[in-house]
């Protein structure tokens, strides 16, 4: 069993590097099933692993596209007269100054992200379940509403950044092997995490608050910082989002509340929330369903969607990886283990 | 030297009066025991001492700070832990991940909790568990536990914390009677061999008289008398309390 894992996350990452010349079709598709599973794996840092539901991560996503954008027009041009432009088309940026603008523009929209996220946690982890949920909801679409009236970054017609330098298919791999890249540094950091102390914090302030408060934990400065260790991810993917679609306006692609916003939550309880791998087979599952569903249910399509989403709620609250745990607990670790002779107390 | 000092505090709950003006000390490094019948305030003092609400008047010290006014962590942080009547541990966990949660917080750094369990974590985990006698159960579901088991298992967490103080709320409520001896002793042994200064609310007299250097008594929420185990037991205020004679 040893040497197979080894193996299996070799096989996988051959498969992640081959993914889009197997299906050259579905370049798009599958950039897209990434954006989809860094949400889930980011949203259930905060969902599943630390029991807060927050509704509003897309903030941090709508934060990141626009910080990048900003960023990367900024190096070349005034961001005011930039936008005000729109369509004026009298902007060409170099080869460099769209590597350079979409380089700074990431590390900077996770880093605002992450900074957004630490302190709106100062304020909402003063709050516990459905309140928490309703107050980050709440924040997200204020943050979409204030962003459309905010003239400065080309408010509600939104931002056009310019187009990948080079040809288009080209672009289409990039994009992919980004996401891609970024998908998997999270995957490692959080395999890693969740072995740590800092993991055992996060889920007793799951189980029971009140307990970890009694036990002396930082409550507080544990839930500000996985969630802004959440936030910098999403902010990243939002911001190469933005590269991505080319031009994004601040409700439907940016602040979208009740389309991406709700869907890594599905995502998450469709897989099995608190699980590192949970996250990541929900997103496969649901990006599939969503899509099957657009194709064979058209005009069906958010009826199928929201049926799933309640049947999920209601009936399947634990996921795939929760249900194997009910069935199968001895495969994740349950057992009666008597004491070894070997280190057996010698008898008084 | 006091560890705990209680003067003058009062708490009322509208207009149920709690605790009247009781004071009280807790001596470092020794057992203090409290006793009183049903709804004599016995936890609500507890409560006040560790935070869990504020305290109408009087003041409560503890390593000759005031504390009356810190929030429950700020308290739990300063060294001074509390187990809970109705028994509280992470229940989906197995007992080892709880005995690993429980590594004292206060003294890490960020840095220091972004780190995995060291070995000697694991091993101290499994010798405390060992300690309360569930070594073999160490890796099941913690809530599938009996409730005697888990409040061992809270038990044996609040040790892996290094306390200097643990307030223990009816340890020996709800536990077999053949393990209730095993319970003291290991009390005791917690006490002396651990240097834990031990503060206990018991109904059990037999367990309080046998392990107490000094018995405070509350009724209707006041201190009734207060001495060596010997001097409650001859007091016949305690016996009147008890039985419920006036």
């Amino acid at each position: 069993m040893a040497i197979l894992r080894p193996v299996f996350y070799l096989a996988l990452l051959a498969l992640i590097i081959a993914a889009p010349f197997i299906f050259p079709d579905f370049r798009t598709q599958l950039a897209t099933l990434w954006v989809f599973i860094i949400l889930s794996m980011t949203w259930d840092m905060t969902g599943g692993q630390m029991g807060y539901n927050s509704l509003g991560n897309i903030l941090f996503f709508g934060a990141g596209m626009y910080i990048a954008a900003v960023v990367t027009i900024a190096l070349a041009y005034d961001v005011g007269e930039y936008t005000n432009a729109f369509g004026g088309g009298t902007y060409k940026f170099t080869t460099t100054q769209y590597f350079l603008g979409m380089g700074l523009g990431l590390v900077f929209a996770g880093l605002l992200s992450a900074a957004i996220a630490w302190l709106m946690g100062y304020l909402l982890f003063q709050f516990r379940g459905p309140y928490f949920a309703i107050g980050t909801l709440g924040a997200a679409i204020a943050a979409g509403e204030l962003v459309s009236n905010w003239e400065w970054v080309g408010g509600g017609q939104g931002i056009a950044l310019p187009v990948y330098p080079g040809d288009f298919d080209v672009g289409k791999l990039f994009f992919y092997y980004l996401f891609a890249a970024t998908g998997v540094i999270l995957f490692i950091f959080l395999r890693w995490l969740y072995g740590t102390r800092f993991a055992g914090a996060i889920n007793a302030i799951r189980d029971d608050e009140e307990k970890a408060e009694a036990m002396g934990l930082h409550t507080l400065r544990y839930k500000q910082v996985t969630w802004a260790i959440s936030a910098f991810f999403v902010g990243i993917v939002g911001g190469i989002s933005g590269f991505q679609n080319i031009h994004f306006e601040p409700l439907e692609t940016a602040f979208q509340t009740i389309n991406l916003g709700i869907f890594m939550v599905v995502c998450v309880l469709l897989g099995g929330k608190g699980t590192l791998w949970g996250p990541i087979i929900g997103a496969i599952l649901f990006h599939v369903i969503k899509e099957v569903t657009w194709n064979y249910l058209l005009g069906w399509q958010w009826v199928a969607l929201g049926a799933l989403i309640v049947i999920t709620v209601v009936y399947f609250q634990d996921g795939l990886m929760g249900w194997l745990a009910r069935v199968k607990p001895e495969w994740f670790g349950e057992r009666v283990q008597k004491k070894p002779d070997l280190i057996a107390e010698p008898a008084e | 030297m006091k560890i705990i000092e209680v003067h003058d505090v009062s708490k009322s709950y509208g207009g149920v009066k709690a605790n009247t003006d009781i004071s009280i000390d807790v001596e470092k490094g020794g057992i203090t025991g409290l006793i009183g019948p049903n709804g004599s305030g016995k936890t609500t003092l507890f409560n006040s001492i560790v935070g869990y609400h504020p305290i109408d008047k009087g003041s409560i010290r503890f390593e000759g700070n005031e504390i009356s006014k810190l929030p429950v962590q700020q308290i739990a942080r300063l060294g001074l832990l509390r187990t809970f009547q109705q028994t509280r541990i992470y229940g989906d966990m197995n007992c080892v991940q709880n005995m690993l949660i429980s590594l004292p917080h206060r003294k890490m750094t960020l840095r220091e909790a972004l780190t995995t369990n060291t070995r000697a974590d694991h091993e101290r985990a499994e010798h405390l568990l060992d300690f309360v006698g569930l070594y073999e159960k160490r890796y099941l579901r913690s809530g599938s536990l009996s409730f005697g088991q888990q409040k061992l298992l809270e038990f044996a967490m609040a040790l892996m914390n290094e306390p200097t103080v643990l307030l223990l709320d009816e340890p020996t409520a709800g536990i077999n009677p053949t393990l209730i001896n095993g319970l003291i002793e290991r009390l005791k042994r917690a006490n002396s061999e651990f240097g834990i200064t031990l503060f206990i609310i018991e109904h059990n007299m037999r367990v309080i008289m046998n392990m107490a250097d000094r018995i405070y008594c509350l009724a209707h929420g006041e201190l009734l008398a207060a001495g060596t185990p010997e001097q409650i037991q001859g007091d016949q205020r305690v016996v009147d309390a008890y039985l419920g004679a006036h």
